[in-house]
Parts: C-alpha cells; sequence; structure tokens
C-alpha cells in the first residue's frame, strides 16, 4: 500500500490536464490493475471487468481537467469505476439492480448459530484454495451494495469515510453493509468448517 | 444476555472492534461481555480470520496480458506497451 501511496504522488495532474501522453500512459499502468480488481470483484466477470476499466480510463482521460484534488486521484477513480459498473448492471438487467440487501438476507443471517470456534483449527491453512474458492463465491453472491462496500474497503483499504464518498451514501450505510458483508462471510466459512469437520468424522 | 438476540447487538460492536474504530467507553462495555459470553467471543474469533482470510493474498497483480494490451490500444496508448 505504501508503494501505491508514494506512486500517486509522482503523477502529475497538471501533466495529465495537459494530456501528456507519458504521463498518461504512467497514470494507466499505475491504476489499472487496482480498478480492474475492483470490477472484478463488483461484477465477477472478466468481460464486464474489462469493459468497466476501459470506460473508467476513457472517462478519466476526458474529463482529467475537471478533477479538482478534493479527493485523492484513486477515490475519483474508483468513483468513476463504481458508477460505470452500476451502469452496466443495469443495461445487463433493467429492473432488476438492486443495491439493497434483499429482505430474506436479513433473516439468513441470523439463521441457528453454530458455536464452533474454527479460526485456529489446522485445517484452515491447510484448505487455503478451497478456502479462497468459498470466499470468491460467497462474495459474488453478496447483495450489489455490500458487494461494493466490500471491494472499497476490505479489499482495496480505503476508509469508512472515502468508501462513503465514493458510494454517494452515508457513512452509517457503510458500516452496516460492511457489518452485513462480514457476517455472510463468516457465517458461510463457518458453515463449510463445521462441514468439513462432520465428513473428517465419518471418514475415519 | 442469554439470548442469541441480545448478542446480535454486539456484532456491530466486534467488526468497528476489529477495525480499532469503536470508542473506548463502547470497547470496555465490550470487553465486558465477551468476558462472560462466549458464543460473542466465537464471532470476535471468526470475523477476525475471516478478515484475515479474504484479505491474504489480495496483493496487486498486473492486468492480464491481453487485459493490459486492449486497454492500452483503445486509449491510443499502445506504443507504451512493452515491445
Ligand atoms: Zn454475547
Amino acid at each position: 500500500m505504501d508503494k501505491s501511496k508514494i506512486t500517486e504522488t509522482e503523477i502529475s495532474i497538471d501533466k495529465l490536464i495537459a494530456q501528456d501522453r507519458d504521463e498518461l500512459a504512467r497514470f494507466v499502468e499505475v491504476y489499472s490493475p487496482r480498478i480492474y480488481r475492483l470490477a472484478m470483484k463488483i461484477l465477477n466477470n472478466e468481460q464486464d471487468a474489462e469493459d468497466v476499466l476501459q470506460e473508467t480510463f476513457i472517462k478519466a482521460i476526458h474529463a482529467i481537467s475537471g478533477f479538482e484534488g478534493r479527493s485523492s486521484l484513486s477515490t475519483w477513480l474508483y468513483r468513476i469505476a463504481t458508477n460505470e459498473a452500476l451502469m452496466l448492471l443495469r443495461r445487463h438487467s433493467p429492473g432488476t439492480v438492486s443495491i439493497d440487501t434483499p429482505a430474506e438476507e436479513d433473516e439468513e443471517d441470523q439463521e441457528a448459530l453454530q458455536i464452533v470456534d474454527w479460526s485456529n483449527q489446522p485445517e484452515v491453512k491447510l484448505s487455503a484454495k478451497e478456502v479462497r474458492l468459498q470466499i470468491n463465491e460467497a462474495v459474488s453472491r453478496l447483495p450489489l451494495g455490500q458487494r461494493e462496500v466490500f471491494a472499497l474497503r476490505e479489499i482495496e483499504g480505503l476508509s469508512v469515510k472515502e468508501t462513503a464518498e465514493i458510494l454517494n451514501v452515508s457513512e452509517s450505510v457503510v458500516k452496516t453493509r460492511l457489518l452485513r458483508a462480514r457476517m455472510r462471510l463468516r457465517q458461510v466459512l463457518n458453515d463449510y468448517f463445521i462441514e468439513r469437520q462432520k465428513r473428517e468424522v465419518t471418514d475415519d | 444476555m442469554t439470548e442469541n438476540g441480545d448478542c446480535c447487538d454486539y456484532c456491530a460492536m466486534i467488526s468497528e472492534f476489529i477495525d480499532g474504530e469503536l470508542p473506548p467507553d463502547l470497547c470496555a462495555l465490550l470487553e465486558e461481555h465477551l468476558a462472560s459470553c462466549d458464543n460473542c467471543t466465537i464471532v470476535l474469533n471468526t470475523m477476525k480470520k475471516t478478515i484475515e482470510l479474504y484479505r491474504e493474498d489480495e496483493g496487486i497483480e498486473d492486468l492480464p496480458e491481453g487485459v493490459k494490451r486492449r486497454l492500452f490500444t483503445t486509449l491510443s496508448l499502445s506504443d507504451y506497451l512493452p515491445k
């Protein structure tokens, strides 16, 4: 993260505004991996993520003269990218894109808590690859609003405040969505490890 | 605090606690509760672990080669691609 911060300060906004090609190329080089990762987390589809990546930089380069430096360059880019992702989802399935949690999801979270502390189980280390699959699967099934918060806050490491600014929602909305996403993913891993334990017992 | 329902109030605190963003007075309240509630202690441990697991190897990777090539080409910057 420190490395990216240093690079960020090295990019000259003035040169970008002047459409200096060397600087534009560096700008794209530095930020494109993060924007692509964000788009992948929100869209879970390589083609869609690539479309959003391209649109984000086309728009950013076009609109850079309007960048006022009130937020950091990366925050500004993340905002363009999340908007693009949302527009793409709406184009693909008009009328069905809901940012909020579907009602059932809430109840699901409260389902029978099985009290098992798997956090120190050796299986957690041994099955890293399978765990990762479980997590990715679960993230892709989170409601859009939670997925956005998850990607920005948990993966890109932005603060609650920055995440709220990018998504144009209040900080308490960010906190609520983050909590729901965390609880949901914890529950998925919980079920996974309990299931595994059962399997191992029957295998013996 | 014997029912699960009551403990759910602590989940939000646990989440902020993990981020180090829980105000000190609420920290004290939560710690007191944790001392006597196995359920919440497990939620804390497993939530921490969950976060650790999904943050693990989320390092920034280079763009897939084709994605990068098409991006630079779209932006008329293909001359900056490695030859
Ligand atoms: Zn409790």
